[in-house]
């Protein structure tokens, strides 16, 4: 052997780099192999929402208001429920969500009062609330919906963050329903403290009428055009899905015929009233009952809530406050 | 000032013009606003689409197809009679297409250098290839088709940038902040919510669009930005008609290139940077029709061999474009035969494709396509992604015109904004109140606008043919009373149980044909209700009813 040392040296150095690289190449194999599987739904996260305050038997647990003001109804129904102070504590991040569903403008009345929301907003900033969100996942283009619906405009007047439904911004969510199981929720409705239902009343020719409960469709994405299928237990299970703090139902003016998206001034009445309540399915019942005369045996979804354990179907059974404001 | 600081003053235009061209074609979208209240929405620019109404080819194109001339295509004034005194000026200090063709021909390139790149800037026989195009489209237009639109400049940077070039800009920012918005780290998350913020002021929209054919689209206009690294400046010098046709205008013009060739020392430099190839060194005869008065050639020129002057001797110079009598009487035949071919198919005049849904505003198809130069302008402002450009529906001579798809997007209701950008009046300009679908627009006495009617697929429709209740297409349908109306029926199920659902109809004197039952059916891939054009209020002929509350006879 005559090798120069020099070369040697280089030789050896050459192998070992060619080693190393050998080793972490096999390395990196044999642990993405251990990665191997076949691709799966990443599962879906579960929660369960509830929003909902203790009962307070010192309170009424409904209160229906009549009155001119819209802003004027929102205040006293709260009133009348023990003020907003009982739901609403210092620093929370409260969810308020309106229909904000169609391309129409306020006399249409597909869409929540404007004033009922921003109403709202100002009394959870006067409670103290940190932030107060306002959105809704809409059907039609949901820019052209929120500005000629007039509720951005009216809820950032009063301070509230409007958020559009950004495509980005929805999550996997397990439902555990009987009907909905994982599915698409727009993640603001995840990340509240409390929530605020503000639904308004309309027509609607599968359920009879569009309330409350309904108004949750509005927290998904993805292909929700299915739940029409199954609709009452949809309903229910969303309705087990999110329990909301309170729901705050805007009868100002009622969308009696052609809805839910309606369009002529004549499909609408004024009724200048606000329904609030702690349970969300007493409100749907005595809404129903009020402006259709619509009960149980044409709304099966109500009694399924109730069976779910949800609220009260009787709503003659709770204590309830009718005031004029 | 000393003509060497031409270039650069004329550089600082194009920047200048070519941003605002984009400006105004990002603004070109509906965005929405969280702070103005409701009521009709319009886009907020004074001058929608106003580099299309500025430009004399699409000027000249709607007056010999329509005889008249569209509102805001008087602004083509502002650059056609400049031009009949300073030439090409437009080409050269104003074009965006021509700006972007001269920045990319100035990008080095190996087939492109020395000697070749000064003998590729000598005038060449080609250039009047645009001529003979421009005869013909003119020609076509006559007989009334606006197809020339195709290859208008800023028809073609529009459609070309808002149907492909954006859409990917914007899938590719998109991916991005996506992969920043689904990272864990809370700072990377914000950093995505304010980039998305920032972007979607001016250029992101607010749902990615994507439009049919936009591959093809994008891919051709790539194809005449690479042609710049081996002819600078192809399309220009080439192709462009609209170029074309300011030569012609040009050829009256005061401005001129004065040669001294006492002064000359032969170095070549005046065509080292020449845009137009219209041989601006002493020796050759200057071709005005082919100067985009860059100026390059007087700011290279390091003696005072050439000079523009006002109103120059001319003995050195060639006024108009050299025709070839033949090739010009050729393109006129062309030009004149092409219509009557196309309508040889029976297309346009018995066999309307069904699916050939015009956006509403847009007139009765034989105007239509006298008047729509395929710019694109409607399918990038329309919110719901609703309009793409037209492979074979509309024939051949519809190649790129707009058709309402809903199935990727309904018509919304209460929106007219194709009808406000639509340079030419293809699309009419329309309200709201007269588009008649956000006001009840079914009572019989209405005149609402209707761009087709909604048929059901009842082998496919839940209620129809599954015994399930559904019923989506009557809960989004917007007009009212509603088009799609209910009757409940007794069904069985597989097990032979009866069953209660409720089978939808249409009401074909109150559908308008938005489509909103077809975009929200939830079959998925081919619904069960889905809107053909017959019934469109456009059309006297494409109808159904003997008679309808407002049918296109009225």
């Amino acid at each position: 052997m005559t090798a120069d040392p020099a070369n040697r040296r280089e030789l050896l150095l050459k192998l070992l780099r060619l080693g190393g690289l050998s080793a972490a190449t096999a390395g990196a194999a044999v642990w993405f192999k251990g990665r191997s599987r076949r691709p799966e739904e990443t599962l879906a996260a579960t929660l369960k929402h509830n929003f909902a305050v203790p009962p307070d038997p010192s309170h009424p647990e409904m209160a229906v208001v009549q009155g001119e003001d819209p802003r004027q109804l929102v205040r006293r129904a709260i009133e009348e429920l023990g003020g907003i102070r009982r739901f609403v504590a210092r620093g929370d991040v409260v969810v308020v969500k309106p229909n904000i569903a169609w391309d129409r403008t306020p006399e249409q009345a597909a869409n929540t009062n404007p004033l009922v929301v921003a109403e709202l907003v100002r009394l959870c900033k006067e409670a103290g609330a940190k932030k107060v969100v306002v959105t809704d996942v809409s059907c039609n283009e949901p820019r052209r919906c929120f500005q000629r619906s007039g509720i951005a405009a009216a809820a950032r007047a009063e301070g509230a963050e409007v958020i559009l439904p950004e495509e980005r911004k929805f999550k996997e969510v397990d439902l555990r329903g009987d009907v909905l199981s994982a599915w698409q929720v727009f993640e603001p409705f995840l990340a509240a403290d409390k929530m605020i239902n503000v639904p308004i009343a309309k027509h609607h020719s599968l359920t009879g009428v569009t309330l409350g409960m309904k108004n949750w469709y509005g927290i998904l994405g993805g292909p929700r055009h299915r739940l029409h299928q199954r609709i009452e237990e949809s309903l229910v299970d969303l309705a087990d899905f999110m329990r909301p703090t309170l729901t705050l139902m805007d009868a100002y003016r009622v969308l009696i015929r052609n809805g839910p998206t309606g369009g002529n001034i004549a499909d609408t009445a004024l009724k200048k009233t606000v329904i609030a309540s702690t349970d969300p399915v007493a409100v749907d019942a005595y809404t129903a009952k009020a402006f259709w005369d619509l009960d149980e045996t044409r709304l099966r979804y109500l009694r399924l809530a109730q069976d779910r354990g949800l609220g009260k179907l009787k709503f003659e059974d709770l204590r309830t406050s009718v005031v004029t404001a | 000032m000393s003509q060497q600081s031409l270039p650069k003053l004329r550089r600082a235009s194009q920047i200048l013009f070519l941003g605002l061209f984009l400006l105004h074609l990002f603004k070109t979208e509906f965005r929405g606003s969280l702070r103005a209240v409701q009521g009709e929405i319009r886009l907020d620019m004074p001058y929608p689409a106003i580099f299309l109404q500025s430009d004399p080819l699409v000027a000249i194109l709607n007056v010999l197809s329509s005889h008249a001339l569209y509102r805001g295509l008087l602004w083509s004034l502002t650059i056609l009679i400049p031009t009949l005194f300073l030439g090409r000026v437009f080409c050269g200090w104003i074009c965006p297409l021509g700006t972007l063709n001269h920045f990319f021909s100035s990008w080095k390139s190996e087939r492109k250098r020395g000697l070749v790149r000064i003998e590729s800037n000598r005038y060449k026989r080609w250039q009047t290839l645009k001529y003979y195009i421009l005869i013909g489209g003119l020609l076509a237009a006559l007989f009334g088709s606006g197809i020339l639109g195709v290859m208008d400049p800023i028809s073609f940077l529009v459609r070309s940038l808002a149907l492909s070039i954006l859409p990917g800009l914007n899938l590719g920012l998109n991916a991005f902040f996506d992969l920043l918005y689904r990272s864990d780290i809370g700072a990377l998350r914000l950093l995505a919510d304010g980039l998305q913020l920032l972007f979607s002021q001016f250029l992101l929209s607010f749902k990615q669009p994507y439009f049919r054919q936009g591959v093809f689209i994008g891919l051709l206009f790539l194809f005449i930005i690479a042609l710049n690294l081996r002819i600078t400046r192809f399309w220009c010098r080439a192709l462009c008609p609209l170029g074309a046709l300011l030569g012609l205008l040009s050829r009256w013009s005061i401005l001129g290139l004065e040669k001294h060739p006492s002064h000359c020392e032969d170095c070549n430099r005046c065509l080292l940077d020449c845009q137009g190839g219209d041989d601006p060194i002493p020796g050759a005869k200057w071709r005005k029709a082919e100067c985009h008065l860059c100026f390059n050639c007087v700011g290279d020129c390091p003696e005072s061999g050439i000079k523009f002057k006002f109103l120059p001797a001319t003995p050195t110079t060639v006024e108009g474009p050299s025709l070839q009598r033949r090739k010009a009487l050729a393109s006129f035949a062309a030009g004149a035969a092409v219509l009557p071919l196309l309508r040889s198919t029976p297309g346009l005049a018995v066999e309307r494709h069904e699916r050939l849904i015009r956006p509403p505003g847009a007139l009765d198809e034989k105007h239509f396509l006298d008047r729509c130069i395929r710019c694109g302008e409607c399918m990038k402002v329309c919110p719901n992604n609703a309009l793409h450009p037209t492979l074979a529906e509309a024939g051949l001579e519809g190649l790129w015109t707009p058709v309402l798809v809903p199935r990727i997007g309904y018509c919304e209701p209460s929106c007219v904004l194709c009808s406000q950008v639509c340079p030419t009046g293809a699309i009419w300009e329309i309200t709201a109140v007269e588009k008649g679908w956000a006001t009840g627009a079914s009572d019989t006495s209405s005149k609402s606008i209707r761009v087709g009617t909604a048929f059901y697929d009842r082998g496919r429709c839940l209620p129809w043919a599954m015994a399930t209740e559904c019923i989506v297409c009557e809960e989004w349908c917007p007009t009212s009373p509603k088009a799609i109306y209910l009757r409940p029926a007794e069904v069985f199920d597989a097990a032979g149980n009866p069953k209660q659902v409720r089978q939808p109809y249409v009401d074909p004197e109150r559908c308008v044909g938005c489509g909103a039952c077809e975009f929200a059916c939830p079959v998925q891939d081919r619904p069960a209700v889905y809107v053909t054009s017959v019934g469109e209020s456009r059309s006297k002929t494409n109808q159904i009813l003997l008679r309808r509350p407002r049918g296109a006879a009225s």
